[in-house]
């Protein structure tokens, strides 16, 4: 049951390795969770999850785990525990010198140590309050000077573990949901590609060596420029029909983008539907905002990185048909799909964003046909840090 | 600061109220040897806690800021080049040896120190993305070398590592992997009260209910873009006992409400309040049982 709690945390996508597990058992080799599974709740906490966004499936798959274990160690979990520890050695991708690790660690005595502790908790959930202060009987004291002193705060004993992990209170944090602002600034701090460009203020020390050296000792200082964010960014956000209940989270990462001072560069337009004739300057989309996209792409050089934000929902008319604009305003001869052919072709790297859970994805006529030509990500941090990676990360 | 033969615990101190589960994340770091990441709202005390973990230990402590410049390797030493150029030129000190252009950074003094210290990394999120990958070996082997004099520099004692972000980046798996963690949660009434009994030791039990309800009201108005923090509480009562202020006076509206809103948005949306958007509780008092749990 153990293992169930290591691997329904990497079930859960909570990235724990080896390595971590491993400082988790030394812990409690070392008895720091005391005899309190509240304790060894964050205690697990503390060691297998690097994130607060990961705490909500920490909680998830501990209450699942060790749902039922308070008030019911009996011979069952010692059991289960026992196996556990034999199974130990069915880890996988173990080297050698993990493996003797690892049975260092589950040796006999972590075992007992670990059943004594529990065994001793559901005493105290029978009614009892014994281990508090009883230094000398505790389990694996030191002549009194049991770990259990360092107890702090009184109020957090009455409260169970599972309890605690039923409450999830950390589940705001989690990233697969739709993202707030600062969440998103994060994903998108990582949009960053460093050249050196511009104005010289900066000492560039090893040159100011050799120039003083060729100078016979007399100090000359070299400058150079400092190293700058390179990255432009065109922003293509479809508005309107379907895309209005995510009025919200479009808002949000346009002033996330807005708020991203790092860029060199940053052009955001309106399109409905898919990309025609014309983008627009304003959500509004009148004819006094347009601009002719064959624009766009004449002025933006290959080096722009395109992001289109939308549904990809529509009619396939819409996508694949000459005049397939259906605001009755425009005529466009030219198919949306053409449009977004010339922007893959013209951009050196292009993704789409799509607000729409992954799952209906695949029930998508148009969403499928867009997705060959852009790869696409959903509208969560995760999504936007797959994407920003997609966009300046290594091809793969 | 108790031993109980294998490490150092930390207990907490009097001038700062830590819960359980931090104390435990103090001591599984320092038990196993690895740094303790810190995150939580701005003002729940990250930085703070690490002088208080080196008095509780009775250790010294090094403190290193990290800005959006700082650089890996000037944590561990700087070589002061511009400095022996200039004495060079000059003629002024002994340019022939490189030590005495070698300045150890916080981490380097921390590794060459003779008794065992308290680090504060503070706000590592700063620096570039790439920062605390650049620091992996040096803290998994407690060593480094100085390439210009080929000196090694090994640590006779572990530091006890306290790191801190404000999750302004998110910081690399490899480091987050070798790293115990732990999130400062936002302190609840109970813990609050004890914290401001801390720095407000002869507060009137009266006057700290109506402020902590004014306060934690104040955190729940979704209008407003940045939540008082708990110094900004601790400012706020010593605001609140200097001038002298009358319960009846607190009863009836929020002074000095500048100490607790930092926004010139927030301030005016709550100047606001009643005319439209939200609304100010009539009685004041009525809210005490939802925030006294």
């Amino acid at each position: 049951m153990f293992l169930d709690l290591f691997y329904g945390l990497r079930d859960e996508g909570v990235p724990v390795a080896i390595q971590e597990w491993q400082a988790f058992l030394s812990a409690l080799a070392q008895g720091l969770h005391g005899a309190d599974l509240l304790r060894f709740y964050h205690l697990g906490r503390a060691c297998l999850v690097k994130s607060e966004t990961y705490f909500d499936a920490y909680d998830r798959v501990f209450a699942r785990v060790f749902k039922g274990v308070e008030g019911q160690l009996g011979d069952e979990v010692t059991d289960r525990l026992l196996d556990w520890l034999r199974d130990a050695k069915d880890l996988p991708q173990l080297t050698p010198e993990q493996l003797a690790e690892l049975e260092r660690l589950t040796s006999d005595e972590l075992m007992r140590r670990f059943l004594e502790t529990l065994g001793e908790q559901s005493e105290r959930h029978d009614g009892g309050n014994r281990w508090v202060g009883t230094g000398g009987r505790s389990p694996y004291g030191n002549n009194g000077t049991h770990p259990t002193g360092i107890r702090v705060g009184g109020q957090s004993r009455s409260r169970s573990a599972v309890k605690v992990a039923e409450e999830r209170r950390f589940a705001d944090y989690r990233t697969d949901q739709t993202l707030d602002i600062r969440q998103m600034r994060v994903a998108l701090r990582r949009l960053r590609q460093l050249t050196r460009t511009g104005l010289a203020s900066e000492l560039d020390l090893d040159e100011t060596v050799d120039e003083t050296c060729r100078n016979a000792g007399e100090i000359e200082l070299v400058f150079r420029p400092p190293r700058k964010n390179d990255v432009r960014l065109l922003l293509l956000m479809d508005v309107g029909g379907t895309m209005d209940p995510y009025v919200e989270p479009m808002s949000q990462l346009l002033t996330a983008l807005h708020d991203e001072r790092g860029l060199r560069a940053f052009e955001p337009y309106y399109f409905h539907n898919c990309v025609y004739e014309s983008v627009y300057t304003r959500a509004r989309m009148l004819r006094a905002d347009a601009v002719p996209t064959a624009d766009l792409l004449r002025r933006l050089d290959e080096r722009w990185k395109v992001v289109l934000v939308g549904d990809a929902m529509m009619n396939p008319a819409e996508l694949l048909q000459p005049n397939g604009n259906i605001d009755p305003r425009r005529h466009s001869k030219t198919p949306g799909i053409a449009w977004l052919h010339r922007i893959v072709e013209h951009f050196d790297r292009a993704v789409w964003v799509n607000p729409e859970p992954t799952t209906e994805w695949d029930f998508v006529q148009t969403a499928k046909i867009i997705r060959r030509l852009f790869p696409m990500f959903p509208l969560t941090v995760d999504g936007i840090t797959e994407a920003v990676q997609a966009l300046i990360g290594a091809r793969v | 600061m108790t031993t109980n033969g294998t490490f150092h615990r930390f207990q907490g101190t009097p001038g700062y109220i830590a819960t359980g589960p931090l104390v435990d994340a103090v001591n599984c770091a320092i038990a196993l040897g690895r740094p303790l990441l810190l995150k939580g709202e701005p003002g729940t005390g990250k930085t703070v806690l690490a002088r208080h973990v080196a008095e509780g230990l009775g250790m010294p402590m090094l403190e290193w800021h990290i800005k959006s410049t700082s650089k890996a390797v000037e944590g561990l030493y700087v070589y002061d080049t511009v400095q022996r150029l200039n004495d060079s030129r000059f003629g002024t000190g002994d340019v022939a040896d490189i030590r005495h252009y070698i300045k150890l950074g916080p981490l380097g003094r921390a590794f060459a120190a003779s008794e065992r210290l308290v680090l504060l990394i503070d706000e590592i999120d700063k620096a570039d993305l790439e920062f605390p990958n650049d620091l992996l070996r040096e803290l998994d082997e407690m060593r480094f070398t100085i390439v210009e004099t080929g000196d090694e520099i090994v640590a006779k004692e572990r530091p006890i590592l306290l790191v801190t972000s404000n999750n302004e980046k998110e910081l690399p798996d490899a480091f987050l992997r070798r790293c115990v963690f732990h999130y400062i949660e936002f302190p609840d009434v109970a813990t609050m009260r004890k914290i401001v009994a801390v720095h407000h030791p002869h507060l009137e039990a009266k006057l700290l209910d109506q402020v902590l309800i004014k306060f934690y009201w104040l955190r729940e108005q979704p209008e407003l873009r940045k939540k008082p923090s708990t110094s900004e509480l601790v400012d706020w009562i010593s605001a609140l006992l200097r001038s002298g202020i009358s319960q009846k006076q607190l009863e009836e509206h929020i002074p000095f409400v500048g100490a607790l809103l930092k926004k010139e948005q927030d301030v005016d949306a709550l100047g606001r309040y009643g005319t439209q958007g939200g609304t100010i509780p009539a009685r004041w008092a009525d809210l005490g049982p939802r925030y006294n749990q």
